[in-house]
């Protein structure tokens, strides 16, 4: 059986479409990426899939459990970190915890294995108001409180949006632990190099789902040879390879410009590359 | 070339705790500088003390000529600001935070309705000026917000994480709006998180617990530390920090 199914789901707040028709599935254990831009549709099928919004049409399946007649019981069996720091600011570190224990009828100890790993860089601060930790902190915290209950599955909204790339790798360590542990992750981010940290990702743009793959298989769809170009002056880089009749595509990419050419067989002195998933995702919104 | 910001030992405590430590730099006109450390490092507080918001514990700074200590209202004057976080007002309509900001800034009316026009030409947004910028996507949103930052021609322009969140084909539009700027002569202070935009400054800084610990064009700082990414040397450099804050 599948952790989830989704099938069909559609959702407009007044005339505009935030979702449009999204279908997919995710195993047990997989860590399942949605990769795209704020105003994606992201935090939107985040909310329908946390049962705290109602989509306008399609069915959603968490195991056997329907997503509306279910409710109850699905969220118990999930846990939730949205983007925005949702933890009591005025509770100490220790005492997020536990309340967000007792609402779901268990206790920190109960299921201290679980977090160890994550807590125990907060345990020495326990006594400390949630809203003077650091971001970091306070991001640790919001996972350990997400996963108090042990659950089957961990929804994270953009966990790492606005974070410094020491933490985001630092992050995502602490999430392969928990995926070695079983449990099944769907986790959003607007970094495409976070992509490949996946087993599979959806990539989603205007409330479509433009793609659903596994990162390799998606690098493997690019339709195109790809080549990196390089030079010191980059605005000056790019006009010249726009200039150039038989440049297709051609944009920035770090100390490189990334080309695809019109005709592939005329003779170039180019590199090629193999593509990434920021390359595939720009190919798709072209 | 003449040098927009000056930096000399710099520094910023709060009670026992320095955020800023003794930190040196200048900064050219047109030059695009990268502004990068992890969070807690210390970016945001330097900023708040380069425009004029916040007062030094020791050391000091000119920016556009004028010293943060005694002529903060001068450099207000002679900036623009832009962030992730607050940039335009959603219920006001495009032209109408066009306006709002380019008074504030002291801007002529004449000039105002003038400059409007041709800067919606330029951004492809004729068709946009009486929308509210709640309804616009985040990626106009950002570009609009930038533009209006620099509509009064300040000398400097800070950008605080500009391109967050944005998807990666007007994250890179966004970037050549940058260079334009900085071609016509104004100085481009930008943070980021994303490290392939660090290759896109003239320079880049890495500031670490309070202290800049590189300060090299992107070639340099590669040959400097032996390889090809800056996410590499971020990496190498930041994750010796202490402190985590933010």
């Amino acid at each position: 059986m599948k952790a989830l199914t989704i099938n069909n789901i559609s959702k407009s707040y007044k005339k505009k479409a935030a979702l449009k028709n999204i279908s997919f599935e995710v195993d047990k254990g997989e860590i399942f990426g949605i990769i795209g831009p704020d105003g994606a549709g992201k935090t939107t099928l985040f909310r329908i899939l946390t049962t705290l919004l109602l989509p306008d049409s399609g069915e959603i399946k968490v195991g056997n459990l329907d997503i509306v007649k279910d409710y109850k019981k699905i969220r118990e069996i999930f846990g939730y970190m949205p983007g925005r720091f949702s933890l009591y600011h005025d509770l100490t570190v220790a005492e997020n915890l536990e309340f967000f224990a007792s609402v779901f009828s268990t206790t920190v100890e109960d299921n201290y294995d679980l977090i160890k790993d994550i807590y125990s860089h907060i345990e020495p601060f326990k006594k400390r108001k949630a809203g003077a930790l650091s971001g970091g902190m306070k991001q640790k915290l919001a996972l350990s409180c997400a996963l108090i209950h042990k659950p089957q599955i961990l929804y994270l909204d953009e966990p790492t949006t606005g974070v410094d790339p020491v933490s985001r790798k630092e992050f995502w360590q602490m999430l392969k632990n928990l995926h070695n542990q079983g449990i099944t992750i769907i986790v959003s981010t607007p970094y495409m190099d976070e992509a490949v940290l996946c087993d599979r990702i959806a990539l989603i743009n205007n409330g479509e789902f433009l793609d659903i793959d596994t990162p390799e298989n998606l690098i493997k769809k690019f339709p195109k040879k790809l080549y990196a170009v390089e030079g010191d002056n980059m605005p000056k880089l790019l006009k010249e390879l726009r200039d150039n009749e038989n440049v297709y595509s051609c944009y920035s990419f770090g100390d490189s410009c990334h080309i695809t050419l019109k005709d592939e067989t005329l003779p170039n002195n180019y590199k090629e590359i193999t593509p990434t998933i920021e390359d595939y995702f720009i190919l798709l919104l072209k | 070339m003449e040098n927009v910001i000056v930096v000399n030992n710099l520094t910023k405590k709060f009670g026992h705790f320095t955020a800023v430590d003794n930190i040196s730099f200048e900064v050219k006109k047109g030059e695009i500088f990268g502004f990068l450390g992890a969070n807690g490092a210390g970016k945001t507080t330097v900023i708040r003390m380069l425009c004029g918001l916040s007062r030094p514990s020791a050391g000091n700074a000119t920016v556009a000529g004028f010293d943060i200590r005694h002529q903060s209202e001068k450099i207000k004057a002679n900036i623009g600001y832009m962030s992730q976080k607050f940039s335009l007002y959603e219920d006001l309509k495009v032209w109408e935070n066009i306006k709002l900001f380019a008074g504030i800034y002291g801007m002529k009316k004449k000039d105002i309705a003038l400059k409007t026009d041709i800067l919606l030409e330029e951004l492809g947004f004729q068709d946009e000026k009486q929308t509210l910028v709640s309804a616009l996507p985040l990626g106009w949103k950002q570009k609009l917000a930038f533009s209006v930052a620099i509509f009064h021609n300040p000398k400097v322009v800070f950008l605080d994480e500009p391109t967050g969140g944005v998807d990666p084909v007007v994250r890179r539009q966004f970037w050549e709006l940058i260079y334009k700027t900085a071609e016509k002569g104004i100085t481009v202070f930008v943070t980021t998180h994303y490290m392939d935009e660090a290759e896109y400054c003239d320079r880049v800084s890495i500031m670490v617990d309070g202290r800049i610990e590189a300060l090299e064009t992107p070639k340099a700082l590669k040959e400097k530390f032996a390889s090809n990414s800056i996410d590499d040397i971020f990496y190498q450099l930041a994750r010796n920090a202490k402190r985590t804050d933010d």
